[in-house]
């Protein structure tokens, strides 16, 4: 084969495997969830009928997935504004170098290398309703009633802001090393002028620092924005969705559903709703991306 | 009564390391413009910003204005600083950036719009205010950072080689406006350069700075025409001043103060206007050999060497401007001369300044 000929041939095979791995895992599930939201399916149920928008009406009527989809907001505004304020603290505190920098960078990093699941099981027995360490502490100080402390993974209110919370933890690092990233890619002259301008810590960094940070910033939220909005991980494993689905979100509604309640029809039906939102964040990200090369 | 003045300034970036700058004495005088000029990593920048509050001494002492600012941050020195980059904020407009400083002092709205009203127009750049930093050209950036500065009327001026992002033409235009600019508001001025052209056309005094020593202080004639030692006389000056050995002590004199002796007065070859004044005098004899020759236009520089076993370190140059109209062959020895009034002698240990030495009379070569 001559030189041209293998040139024209290397390029695609070579990205060939990156393309079979979408379609195969990707793209033949998504296409079979549109397949299944119009049609009636069950686990281990035989052929197929097309039943045109049935599914999505019935979920539509159904109270879980109304509160689902509202928790499936709360949660991710609530935690990407935990992580967004937090991340930014933090960045602010290590962006200047201190002895054992090093080691709290990896301190925090910490949890977003741990698995999602394993850290999760280890806040269940944190919250536990019998043994959880925070109510030890909060008894001992005289905090909470030793014969009635809170229950965080039982009364809805307290539920959900331990969901939120977790997550928070679990998603901090990742946006925190982003941010902090785009801090130290800041021209440093930039606040020293205002510095000298007469700005006070706090102008410097409302009106000067965190404005030019605003394409990193948008980054580092549309990134979580996903990362939570798919995310049923946490919510599966501290309440299942529990008590009375006052945690539940979409993605976990979908898995109960359609797999542990055998309706897969409906289950994929609900995920569906996830993706009209999930372009809107994926046209934001590639705006922002555009952008950020161009100026 | 704004002036600027270090006593024993010292920075120390990391210790056991050279000092960044050592022990600098310094004092502007009211409405100067003071350069600080110096090679890359002569701790001018590193002066600099220790006055504007952005880096701590190691040990002395700044005063602004009689008041001792070591433990005062840059906001309640109340001073201006322009940038090497400008430092514009690029999120804001034009206007955003003028009134920066302005709101940053909690000054009104009306206050400000009249003061910064007053800055744009100073600088020719009303018609930009609504437009963002990286819609402008650099001479117009360059506008926006003195507006910014000079918008809440400091007491005190810093500039660090806020010319040297302009491309050559620009920066010529731009030093003789920045020169006006500052006659006309009379603040004192610090600027920061390492190119001696710009220090030389704008500073009342220069400040020669080397390995984060002052050096001299004086005027462009002073710094120029009686460099304090060596480094002086060989940083002022393109090409720089011919240095040689001579026993004890290095001889200095400037290329345009070397010339052919048909260039000196009573010689009836050379015609009138080529007469300079200086030289007048008594006069060194010299035999220069030219090795090649860069002819510049308006001047003419020669290489060469002295045929003379009276010093070492023999190369020198000499320039000339182009109506002497003499050729030189490459390779041939001529008869020039120094009026002996512009020879400089230095300590050749040391480098300083050391009084004048007769000089032995030449053999013939």
């Amino acid at each position: 084969m001559s030189a041209l000929g293998r040139q024209r041939w290397l390029g695609p095979a070579m990205f060939l495997p990156a393309i079979l791995y979408v379609a195969a895992l990707i793209g033949v599930p998504f296409a079979l969830a549109f397949l299944y939201s119009v049609g009636d399916v069950k686990v281990a149920s035989v052929g197929y009928h097309f039943v045109g928008l049935e599914n999505f009406r019935s979920v539509l009527q159904s109270p879980a997935f109304r509160t689902a989809l509202r928790n499936s907001f709360v949660f991710t505004v609530s935690s990407q504004v935990l992580v967004l304020i937090g991340a930014t603290i933090l960045a602010l505190a290590l962006k200047d170098a201190f002895r054992g920098r090093g080691f709290i960078r990896f301190l925090i990093l910490l949890p977003w290398v741990a698995p999602v699941s394993i850290g999760s099981i280890g806040w269940k027995w944190i919250l536990d309703s019998l043994y959880s360490v925070i109510n030890w502490v909060l008894i001992r100080f005289h905090l909470a009633n030793e014969f009635s402390p809170p229950m965080w993974l039982g009364e809805p209110k307290l539920a959900m802001l331990s969901v939120v919370l977790v997550h928070t933890w679990h998603m901090l690092p990742f946006a925190t090393v982003i941010i902090l990233a785009g801090w130290t890619a800041l021209p440093k002259d930039i606040p020293e002028a205002a510095a000298v301008d007469g700005a006070g810590f706090f102008r410097r960094l409302f009106q000067i620092e965190i404005p030019m940070m605003r394409p990193i910033m948008n980054v580092a939220v549309l990134f979580g924005v996903i990362f939570t909005f798919t995310d049923m991980t946490v919510v599966y494993i501290l309440t299942r969705g529990g008590p009375y689905d006052t945690t539940q979100v979409l993605p976990a509604l979908a898995f109960f559903t359609g797999v542990l309640g055998s309706d897969l029809a409906e289950g994929a039906a609900i995920s569906i709703f996830v993706v009209p939102l999930l372009v809107v964040v994926a046209w934001l990200m590639l705006r922002t991306a555009h952008r950020a090369e161009v100026t | 009564m704004a002036i600027v003045e270090t006593r024993g300034l010292t920075k120390n970036f990391k210790a056991g390391q050279a000092a960044a700058v050592k022990d600098v004495n310094l004092e502007s005088r009211e409405g100067e413009f003071l350069v600080l000029l110096g090679p890359s990593g002569s701790g001018k920048t590193t002066l600099l910003r220790m006055i504007a509050g952005l880096e701590e001494p190691t040990s002395g002492e700044i005063r602004i204005g009689g008041v001792v600012v070591n433990d005062m941050t840059p906001r309640e020195r109340r001073i201006a600083m322009v940038f090497q980059s400008y430092a514009l904020y690029p999120h804001l407009t034009v206007l955003g950036n003028i009134v920066f400083p302005l709101k940053a002092r909690g000054i009104g709205r009306s206050e400000r719009e009249k003061k910064a009203d007053w800055a744009a127009n100073l600088l020719g750049i009303r018609h930009l205010l609504d437009r963002k930093p990286r819609e402008l050209s650099g001479g117009e950036r360059q506008r926006v950072a003195l507006a910014r500065a000079i918008v809440r009327e400091p007491s005190l001026f810093l500039l660090d080689e806020p010319l040297s992002n302009l491309d050559a033409k620009l920066r010529a235009s731009a030093r003789e406006e920045l020169e006006q600019f500052q006659r006309r508001v009379a603040t004192t001025t610090i600027y920061v350069t390492h190119d001696q052209v710009e220090a030389m056309a704008m500073g009342d005094r220069i400040a020669v700075m080397n390995f984060g020593e002052v050096r001299q202080i004086g005027t462009p004639a002073e710094v120029y025409d009686d460099p304090a030692d060596t480094f002086v006389a060989t940083f002022l000056g393109s090409p720089p001043m011919n240095l040689v050995e001579h026993g004890d002590v290095v001889i200095g004199f400037r290329p345009e103060h070397f010339f052919p002796v048909t260039h000196l007065a009573g010689r009836a070859a050379v015609p009138e206007d080529l007469r300079a004044g200086e030289t007048e005098g008594p006069y060194v004899p010299l035999h220069f050999r030219i090795s090649h020759e860069e002819y510049l236009g308006a001047e003419r520089i020669l290489y060469g060497d002295l045929q003379d076993s009276r010093f070492e370190a023999k190369k020198v140059i000499s320039r000339m401007s182009s109506t002497h109209g003499a050729r030189f062959e490459t390779g041939s020895v001529h008869a020039f001369a120094v009026p002996e009034q512009h020879l400089k002698f230095f300590d050749r240990a040391k480098g300083t300044r050391t009084a004048r030495v007769p000089l032995v009379p030449a053999e013939s070569p």
